[in-house]
């Protein structure tokens, strides 16, 4: 076993943890977070994209440990008092969702996007959630809901 | 006093929806998201060859793991569970949920493990040694049909999984109505184009596999289990039967579902086993599916040949069509799997008035994992073999390819059209979606652009498909487990609603659109409505979501139920106001007489008096909920037209789609955003199998693109901007006017875009590409060889 | 997917990662940003029992400019080589592999010395090592070398690399002219083939032209009968197009799979080596 101590959304957890423990399920299963999914074994989807000291990562593919002393941020992290982000705000005023399941890597992979092009190119936001993966929308609805948050900011 | 407001109409408008906030806040309890007490985890340890004897299974490592708390081999599980049940009415082979003796395809289950923990679960699996005696496999539907090099199934000779018809060579199924008229409209015919065409193996990969949580309560004798599934009380149904409990004893509950496109259908072997094995240990069981499993375990979709003949006088008008459908099934008829591709059969005539049409099919096993519905389950393949074959056609005698379409379509004064198929088209105006497509595309400037760009040297073509669909599946003599939906609306004390549907969307955004219907019946405010939905224990009875049926059975169901409340709730507000309940009016929050508004009482205070009706109105009995069953007399027959513009790189062959113009035609609309929605994730799926997927195995059978690393879907740079539009062409079939719009679009994307490739391609004589559009295919067919 | 377990160890300094890799015996693995070896993990191909984090070593990571040659530390992930202001005005070729790798989030992750050491046959970054003829510096506990990454890049994920050491970072001169073409596998956005081209340009004749080749062979490999035909050459996109023309002839074993044959991988090699030189070009005239 291994100490982990991360702060998630603000908050600093320290807990003993098999080294095998995924940053995913530390997270979910450890903290009840479970709002960062799971999507596929290989480092593809995206669905389980969190920030790890502000940087998108895919949480499927970091181990617990290697995340000790990280700031992360998860989707449920994002709304800040009662307020949604705009992202959160985007996704629902667009339509840029339907299951919902890729929706939270998503935005925080957008939050990403955001932070490196405030004002990002159509072309630059597909490019920026090329990591994600979205099975039902056709991302079209998602790439004005990124345009919206980014003419919000 | 009540408060005056004004409540807009809602249905028609483009209403953001009411799931979101949880959604986007990562606060939906999806399947992984529920823990139970006392949980233990389930972990299959599956087949690694596609064919073979199990000589042998050594659970002892596993069995002394630390942590284990139980491990079933096949033949144990056999004991507690009979074989696998299905739908269809054909016979079928023995299809046990975990492998007893003989393994048919890669994936599938041979033992299972039971832990507490998630990664011991994994461990365990990996412990057990399994000796298999391997035998040949067979992977080509076509090589199987031979009879060698194997036979998968004893009883199923030449690997025919659908009975003979006198006469037939395996022809399971033959819609032909008089065999000498097709015949003779050949013989007679001017021109006549042949093709094979190949529709390729898909896997559905919704971004949420999988998953199910069994927790049976001793004490109680009654079985919960939350399964991501397309079909709740189904699942219920068939979990009842298979563990011996009663319908009454078991509670069935879709959560959130994080996609599903028809592969979350089936009742699969691990929601059986986490059911018999709870009920047999007493403890909660719960099992997600890795996306490794995924890309084997859960069913495919399409892979169906068809060997198309189109016979045509040379203006243009078709006389005949002949279709030979050779099916690759898989290993085993899953529940829905034989059905799926009669639709294409079914679906055969188009958009077209063709006279003559012969149709057969022939299902075949082959060692790989089954097929059954993947969206538009067995309609895109129809479109696709009809419409290559009208454009092979239209290249064939020089014609516009939209010109020869509208020289064959069913003109609206033919509706109710009887196909020769059998099929009865509800509705339709074809001509009309030709053109709003044709000019959205700027049809002949487009044409202009092509030809300028090809002068230039670069490789640019245009395609273009009409699309009907099979639609909101109903009646009952259409679809196996009823064809009928069920909904129950409550005006609550307080003067909200409750509503519950049958229907289990799982993205389809029916929490919004059905409260916008109930909004506007009862003049309420969308805040004030609750859809309830994917619980038998809250909704009494159900069918599901497929088969786009949603809006046109479960939305109907629930605007009927509407009405029967909104009449003895008139009689309430009738005794209540002194005014008869037909001059009344359900506006703005208001109960009042047509015309007076200041004569009303509040919608609450109404609902109200019906909790306590002092004094009770004569005939009148207390409360306001109504429950009612709706089966269509028909299906439904959306349709559209799709265009699409791509260029190939001379260089490498890799296309790129620059354009897609859609029309789609689903009838009255309730949200036109939520349809947007709908329309574009059909269309990624559609463009996705013309392009960039395909589902292959090695000839031994090893899947050889089991995981994201070598299956592609679609990602966000993969897409133009979508040119959507549409026309209204209601259905008569429900009183919604509605048709169904969740499979739409994988219709006429398919084979517009494949005609693109081909019509940009054209230079070097090619007629047909087979699916996918793989880069080096293109390239083989630029530089001089067939594809 | 989950993992066999192990035990893991972080090394707080490079001296204290090269003890600990020292003393595990062969056991021990170094991970870094863990973009190839968690999932080869999770799929249980590849079992350690020991993984030695190098993530935390200070000054392993870092973009360095020093007496005209640049360094680039071997623990700087994609996304910042990807982004650098130094690489994109002194060697954007290495800055445009680098944002051609992966996604945005293995970028973010993903290591230049992971990449290296793990030597996918298919990886980017090998490509360009090659065309800029950078050195790869290695440390044991015992010594440090310094391997060209001509001899570096051996076979099938097999490069000069031996168990108890770690590559620091790679050392090279910039090349302005410089450029890497892609032909991407459109799941997993490996290269199927992929070209990086430099140009030493003078007095308006190509002095020298170094290639490196990724995705065709079981390693990343120079196309020395192209750099050839180029050296004397004008540096025109018509003698750089006859030159690219030969590229790829010389090699055998091309790779296969069911997303490019042999042979359509052979064709692409010149295609994708007229379209880096080309590039490479078009740098040198922004340049002049």
């Amino acid at each position: 076993m291994a100490q982990v101590s991360v702060t998630v959304n603000g908050k600093t957890h320290t807990a003993n943890v098999e080294p095998r423990l995924l940053l995913v399920h530390f997270l979910r299963e450890q903290l009840n977070l479970t709002g960062t999914h799971i999507g596929c074994d290989t480092s593809q989807c995206g669905a389980c994209t969190v920030l790890v000291d502000g940087r998108s990562a895919k949480s499927c593919t970091i181990f617990a440990v290697q995340a000790d002393g990280s700031e992360i941020t998860t989707i449920e992290g994002l709304a800040r008092d009662g307020r949604l982000h705009p992202l959160q705000e985007g996704f629902w005023e667009e339509h840029g969702l339907q299951c919902g399941y890729c929706t939270p890597g998503m935005i925080m992979s957008a939050v990403d996007l955001l932070n490196e092009h405030p004002s990002p190119t159509e072309r630059e936001i597909r490019d920026g959630i090329d990591g994600n993966f979205c099975r039902c929308t056709g991302y079209e609805h998602i790439v004005n809901a990124i345009q919206y948050a980014a003419n919000k900011r | 006093m009540a408060a005056s407001l004004v409540l807009p109409k809602l249905v028609g408008q483009r209403i953001k929806r009411r799931e979101d906030p949880r959604l986007i806040q990562g606060r939906a309890t999806y399947v992984d998201d529920i823990k139970v007490v006392g949980m233990q985890h389930l972990a299959f340890v599956r087949s690694d060859i596609a064919h073979g004897r199990i000589l042998s299974i050594d659970t002892s490592a596993a069995d002394a793991m630390d942590g284990v708390e139980a491990v079933f081999t096949g033949a144990q599980i056999a004991e507690l569970l009979a074989p696998m049940p299905i739908l269809t009415p054909f016979p079928s082979p023995d299809h046990r949920a975990v492998a007893v003796d003989i393994v048919r395809y890669v994936g599938e289950p041979v033992a299972v493990v039971v832990t507490a923990d998630r990664y011991v679960a994994r461990d365990a699996a990996d412990a057990i040694v399994v000796d298999y005696e391997q035998l040949p496999a067979v992977v080509d539907p076509e090589q199987a049909m031979t009879g060698t090099p194997v036979v998968i199934h004893a009883d199923f000779a030449d690997n025919l999984a659908l009975p003979f018809l006198p006469g037939g060579t395996g022809v399971a199924a033959d819609f032909t109505v008089d065999d000498t008229v097709v015949d003779q409209a050949f013989a007679d015919a001017e021109v006549v184009v042949s093709q094979r065409m190949v529709n390729q193996r898909l896997a559905p990969t919704p971004i949420e596999t999988r998953g199910v949580l069994a927790h049976f309560e001793p004490g109680k004798g009654t079985m919960t289990i939350w399964s991501s599934t397309q079909n709740p009380h189904t699942l219920r149904t068939f979990i009842a039967t298979m563990t011996g409990l009663g319908q009454d004893q078991v509670r069935a509950i879709a959560p959130e579902v994080g996609g599903a496109f028809g592969a979350k259908i089936n009742i699969y072997p691990e929601e059986y086993v986490a059911a018999a094995l709870s009920k047999r240990l007493g403890l909660p069981i719960k099992w997600i599916e890795d996306r490794s499993e995924a890309f084997v375990a859960t069913t495919h979709g399409r892979d169906i040949i068809g060997y198309v003949d189109i016979a045509a006088r040379r203006d243009g008008t078709v006389v005949g069509l002949k279709l030979r459908l050779i099916a690759d099934i898989g290993a085993y008829n899953m529940l829905l799997t034989a059905a799926i591709p009669t639709l294409t059969m079914q679906m055969a005539s188009a958009t077209y008035d063709i006279p003559a049409i012969r149709a057969t099919l022939t299902e075949v096993f082959t060692n790989k994992t089954p097929t059954a519905a993947y969206r538009g389950a067995g309609r895109p393949e129809a479109t696709y073999f009809v419409e290559r074959a009208m454009d092979m056609l239209a290249r064939e005698l020089e014609m516009d390819p939209a010109d020869l379409r509208r020289k064959n379509f069913i003109t609206p004064d033919q509706f109710p059209y009887t196909t020769q198929m059998g099929a009865v088209y509800d509705s339709g105006d074809y001509g009309k979606a030709l053109d709003l497509a044709l000019q959205n595309a700027g049809w002949a400037d487009l044409k202009k652009q092509r030809d300028a760009a090809r002068a230039k040297g670069r490789l640019v073509g245009l395609g273009l498909s009409m699309y009907v669909e099979v639609c909101g599946v109903g009646p009952s003599s259409s679809f196996p487990s009823g064809g009928w939906e069920y909904a129950q609306v409550t005006i609550e004390r307080d003067g909200r609603i409750s509503a519950t549907t049958g229907a289990s969307p799982h993205g389809q955004g029916n929490e919004t659109t059905f409260a916008q219907m109930l909004a506007d019946q009862f003049g309420v405010p969308l805040e004030h409505i609750t859809i309830h939905h994917g619980d038998t224990g809250v909704v009494k009875q159900g069918i599901g979501t497929f088969g786009s049926r949603s809006q046109a059975v479960g939305g109907t169901a629930l605007h009927l139920a509407g009405g029967k409340v909104k009449v003895k709730m008139a009689k309430f507000a009738a005794a209540l106001i002194e005014a008869h309940e037909d001059d009344l009016v359900f506006e703005d929050g208001m109960i009042s007489v047509k015309g007076s508004p200041e004569s009303g009482k509040s919608f609450a205070d109404v609902a109200k008096y019906a909790y306590v009706p002092v004094p009770l109105p004569k005939g009148l009995d207390p409360g306001l909920s109504e429950e009612a069953f709706f089966e269509p007399a028909n299906n439904t027959y959306p349709f559209g037209c799709h265009i699409s513009m791509l260029e190939i790189d001379r260089e490498t062959g890799e296309p790129t789609l620059l354009r897609l113009v859609a029309v789609d035609d689903a009838g009255h609309l309730i949200n036109p955003l939520i349809v947007d929605g709908q329309i574009h994730g059909g269309l990624a799926q559609g463009i996705g199998q013309a392009m960039i997927e395909e589902f292959r195995y090695s000839e031994d059978g090893q899947p050889v693109t089991g995981s994201f690393m070598d299956y592609a879907i679609p990602r966000a740079a993969d897409f133009p901007r979508f040119e959507l539009d549409n026309t209204v062409t209601p259905t008569p079939v429900n009183p919604l006017g509605a048709k169904g719009v969740g499979e739409a679009g994988t219709l006429g994307s398919t084979p517009c875009v494949v005609a693109a490739a081909v019509d940009a391609l054209s230079e070097f004589g090619v007629k047909h590409i087979d699916m996918m559009l793989r880069p080096e295919k293109l390239w083989r067919i630029i530089h001089g060889g067939q594809p | 997917m989950i993992p066999t377990a192990f035990d893991y160890q972080r090394a707080t300094s490079l001296d204290d990662a090269l003890a600990k890799l020292s003393a595990s015996n062969g056991a021990g693995k170094l991970i870094a940003g863990g973009h190839s070896l968690v999932p080869l993990m999770k799929l249980r191909l590849s079992e350690p029992t020991m993984l030695i984090d190098i993530a935390r070593i200070p000054d392993l990571a870092g973009i360095r400019e020093q007496d005209g040659t640049l360094e680039i530390g071997a623990g700087t992930v994609h996304h910042d080589v990807a982004t650098s202001p130094v690489l994109r005005q002194h060697c954007p070729v290495v800055a445009d592999t680098a944002a051609t790798i992966g996604d945005p989030q293995v970028r973010n992750r993903g290591t230049l010395g992971g990449s290296l050491a793990h030597a996918d046959p298919a990886a980017d970054y090998p490509a360009v090592m090659l065309a800029l003829d950078a050195e790869i510096h290695l440390r044991s506990s015992t010594a440090a070398r310094v391997v060209l990454a001509r001899d570096f890049f051996q076979n099938v994920l097999t490069v000069d690399l031996a168990p108890d050491e770690i590559i620091t970072a790679v050392r090279f001169a910039p090349v302005r002219a410089a450029s890497y073409a892609k032909l991407y596998q459109r799941a997993s956005r490996f290269a199927i083939v992929g070209v990086a081209a430099a140009l030493d340009v003078s007095d308006g004749v190509i002095r020298s032209a170094r290639i490196g080749l990724t995705g065709a062979v079981s390693h990343a490999v120079r196309l020395t009968t192209v750099e050839a035909a180029l050296a004397g050459c004008e540096p025109t996109s018509r003698a750089c197009a006859e030159a690219a023309r030969l590229a790829g002839s010389d090699l055998e074993d091309i790779n296969g799979d069911i997303h490019a044959s042999e042979t359509y991988r052979r064709a692409m090699i010149p295609v994708f080596t007229r379209r880096a030189l080309d590039g490479a070009l078009a740098r040198l005239t922004v340049q002049s």
